[in-house]
């Protein structure tokens, strides 16, 4: 005997980003879930952000790891608030996570909730943890082939980084391909290259990221 | 390795979809995956098998197939279907496409005795 059920899995998750959506709405908070490969540079970029954007909004960190406290130590060192989100083993935050966390700050006291994924250009991408909008870091190390392989993370993104522009010379890396397969997967989609070790392109990119947060806290 | 909660919340949907009825066994469950969901199948069939361990859905055969993915051409206008394969518009070849499905996994149905 058959039993019809059409029962959506993704339901839950689904959900709960929803609450947690409305919960920063209503705080005004703005939620930015970064996400890109171990090594992409996330942390660094969010401190490079971070002591730009700090002057005009007021800033929090959720740093996601599977083990360790490492980039959480680096973010507390920049005297914000931040918690680190242990996802022991798992590939991916969960939005029921990020609600777990979220009394962990004084949300009327924050502008932006920058979360930090766990480093991994596949699971990330697939759950909505309720933020405004997607950051995805590309490092030039990785190589310029990494948006036609790993279509889903850069589809689904908001705005793509590519990190360590200042080793470009030292690498047979084409951005011109990077720039025509993202464009492929999203047309609308923005992309910026940047160094933090140089400040190179950091300027366009917090201009742009300004944007969006006031966008989103309007 | 995401499988691990997505198979936990597919066992409480057939759990909850055979509550009541007359079924005394799971034999089979049938997902619709969409090829952009990172659901995969043979993942949750393993996981299955543990977490499905004493109730009465232990040892139903996780069966799945591949929702089309439907997308909108911003070249041609029309929407069409494609596979994962060929990542282009069915009509006019343009790679200018907006994903309207493909990320669903959705349990369609089971097949209980």
């Amino acid at each position: 005997m058959e039993i019809k059920v059409m029962h959506q899995v993704m339901e839950w998750n689904e959900d709960v980003s929803e609450k947690v959506r409305a919960v920063l709405r209503e705080k005004r908070v703005c939620l930015v879930n970064v996400m890109g490969s171990p090594g992409a540079g996330k942390t660094s970029l969010l401190t490079a952000l971070i002591a730009r954007l700090r002057g005009t909004f007021s800033i929090g960190v959720i740093e996601g790891d599977i083990a360790g406290q490492i980039d959480a130590e680096k973010i507390a060192a920049l005297e914000i608030p931040a918690a680190q989100l242990d996802t022991d083993g798992a590939c991916h935050i969960e939005a029921m996570s990020i609600q777990n966390l979220l009394p962990a700050f004084d949300l009327d006291a924050l502008d932006v909730l920058f979360v930090e994924n766990v480093g991994n250009l596949v699971c990330p991408a697939e759950f909505d943890i309720g933020e405004n909008f997607r950051l995805t870091l590309l490092s030039v190390p990785e190589g310029d082939d990494k948006v036609a392989k790993y279509p889903l993370m850069f589809t689904d993104t908001d705005c793509l980084v590519v990190t360590k522009c200042d080793v470009l010379p030292y690498f047979s890396f084409d951005k011109e391909r990077v720039a025509a397969d993202y464009r492929a997967v999203n047309p609308e989609g923005p992309l910026f290259c940047v160094s933090t070790k140089t400040g190179d392109g950091m300027e366009a990119l917090v201009a742009h990221l300004s944007a969006r947060i006031r966008e989103a806290l309007a | 390795m995401h499988e691990l909660t997505i198979t936990q919340n597919i066992l409480k949907i057939v759990l909850d979809a055979v509550k009541g009825q007359k079924a005394r066994r799971v034999k089979a469950v049938r997902l619709l995956v969409g090829p952009f969901s990172g659901v995969i199948p043979e993942c949750v069939q393993m996981y299955w098998d543990v977490l499905a361990k004493g109730t009465c859905a232990e040892g139903a055969k996780i069966e799945s197939r591949e929702a089309p993915m439907r997308v909108h051409c911003r070249d041609c206008g029309k929407d069409g279907e494609i596979t994962h394969r060929r990542i282009a518009c069915p009509y006019c070849g343009s790679v200018h496409l907006q994903r309207l499905s493909g990320r669903e996994c959705t349990v369609e149905s089971l097949e209980v005795e």
